[in-house]
């Protein structure tokens, strides 16, 4: 049902836990469907993704599509990230059954998810110190 | 180590059986409806196992019908009754737990114009003969109701309904297919007129089923053609299937008391096992009276289909009614019955042993599941901040 590399991100998941110091975090999904992922990244000055963490509550496809997308963006650009598509990931992993392309989706999604929370929070530090400058 | 605990999927074909139906898979192939003298040794292989399933149900041997399996046994009983007694009523009452088999087959009549009462359960899978009775109606020609959940393991009031429908006259089908040799059954006592066999169940080969209906009760056949089982199921028997169908439930019928007792210390091992090794867990089905081989528990925060895939590596074979096993996007409809949040039963598990099971065997998955479990949660974003795992 699965490729070998399949199973291999689902025994030995990639980047499998948060990160503590992330500055971007999304969540997708939702328990009653079966599915949740949480991205988690870390950012730093130069718009390079340094570190990146997931957590996954779903079947095998959801926890392997997760490992995947981590690997896939580890090292890359916020901007190149995302770029990254549901059908690069599938590739990656060399096949999903039909019933299960959902997973790299929400793969997709939840990268997305962790970029935008990550450019909100940044926004959101550049405007309280505006704030912070203009009070003082 | 590799341990089978899917049992209720379908169970290892016994030696014996296979010893018993070697004979008509080589030398004895004549068709059992022919008049010389081959026909005649496949007919008396044919018959003789008609007797042992009688004999292991309290039925008499003319009242068995050898069909292809449950499923088709199911679809014979209710549409055979439903179509033949459409002039007493065209209402049927079944519970929201059966089978596919079972309910996919009301659900066709209902196209057909006939209306299906779906009682609903309680949250151990039970329903009572008070609902049945509540629901009743004087165009009520059926009650079909499961012996016991093939998930949960729930045993329902089989006795209790059937004495209700026999007292209104009402005909009383019910899906045996779990429980045949795992627990006593006897037709004439418990006011069963209509009981599915499935061989495969109880160390038999697949492909081959029975269907007890009462004597003087006449079912519009489903699949037509030659005059086989007295007109009743067309088709040349199945006579190495059928002589399976005896033998292992001679066999299963014979032990059943000693590995009743044996089974279920096993399946209450691992229950309790598994209640002390893993926090947030929760039994599913009634605590007592379920069926001797069954253990379903919902694990907490981590999914189906991983806990699967996960001792599978290891070497176990489960179940799960998590949306990713059944092929749909909802969990299993029985555990959602039974009232269980989607989120929940995304992340049931299904133990199902046999009288093969060994004690070594409970051990083996008592520890793999203890650290598949941990290792799923560890992953999971749903585990609550400062839970203990």
């Amino acid at each position: 049902m699965y490729t070998e590399k399949v199973m291999d991100h689902f025994t030995h998941p990639r980047n499998m836990g948060e990160v503590k110091d992330a500055n971007g975090v999304g969540t997708v999904g939702n328990a009653k469907c079966g599915d949740i992922m949480q991205m988690f990244i870390k950012v730093n000055d130069d718009g390079i993704i340094e570190d990146v963490g997931f957590k996954t509550f779903g079947c095998g496809a959801a926890i392997a599509t997760s490992s995947m997308a981590t690997e896939l963006i580890k090292g890359k650009s916020v901007d190149d990230a995302l770029k990254l598509t549901n059908s690069a990931v599938v590739e990656a992993l060399e096949g999903l059954p039909p019933v299960k392309l959902h997973c790299s989706v929400l793969a997709e999604e939840a990268v997305k998810a962790a970029v935008d929370n990550y450019k909100e929070n940044m926004k959101k530090e550049a405007e309280s110190k505006a704030d912070n400058s203009v009070s003082a | 180590m590799k341990v089978y605990m899917d049992n209720a999927a379908t169970t290892k074909l016994s030696p014996d059986v296979l010893n018993a139906m070697m004979p008509y898979l080589t030398d004895i192939y004549g068709n059992a409806s022919s008049v010389h003298a081959f026909g005649r040794e496949a007919r008396e292989g044919v018959e003789h196992a008609r007797n042992q399933v009688a004999a292991a149900i309290n039925a008499s041997p003319d009242e068995i019908f050898f069909t292809a399996g449950g499923t088709e046994s199911d679809n014979m009983a209710i549409k055979g009754v439903a179509h033949k007694y459409a002039k007493k009523g065209k209402h049927i009452i079944t519970t929201a737990i059966e089978h596919h088999a079972v309910l996919h087959t009301c659900e066709a009549l209902e196209k057909e114009g006939y209306e299906v009462t779906y009682l609903p359960v309680d949250e151990d899978g039970l329903i009572s003969v008070e609902q049945v009775r509540a629901a009743m109606r004087d165009d009520t020609l059926l009650v079909t109701v499961m012996f016991a959940n093939n998930e949960v393991g729930t045993i329902e009031p089989i006795a209790e309904i059937g004495a209700l429908c026999r007292e209104r006259n009402v005909l009383f089908h019910t899906d045996a297919v779990q429980a045949v040799c795992h627990i006593p059954i006897d037709v004439r006592a418990m006011n069963i007129d209509l009981m599915s066999i499935s061989a495969h169940k109880f160390h038999g080969p697949k492909g081959i089923g029975a269907l007890y209906c009462r004597k003087g009760i006449v079912l519009e056949p489903v699949i037509v053609g030659g005059a086989q089982e007295r007109k009743r199921r067309a088709g040349t028997e199945n006579v190495a299937g059928i002589v399976g169908l005896g033998a292992a439930i001679e066999r299963a019928h014979k032990n059943m008391s000693a590995d009743m007792a044996r089974v279920s210390a096993l399946r209450d091992k691992l229950i309790s096992g598994i209640l002390k090794n893993i926090p947030h867990v929760k039994l599913n089905g009634h605590p007592t009276q379920r069926l001797p081989q069954n253990v379903n528990f919902s694990i907490r925060y981590i999914e189906g289909e991983s806990i699967l895939l996960m001792l599978d590596i290891n070497g176990i074979a489960a179940s799960s009614g998590s949306a990713c096993t059944s092929g749909s996007l909802d969990p299993s409809h029985v555990l959602l019955a039974m009232g269980i949040p989607h989120e929940i039963a995304h992340g049931s598990l299904r133990l199902t042993l046999s009288d093969m099971t060994t004690d070594e065997e409970v051990d083996y998955v008592l520890e793999t599941l203890t650290k598949t479990v941990k290792r799923l949660r560890d992953m999971s974003p749903l585990v609550p901040a400062g839970t203990v795992y």
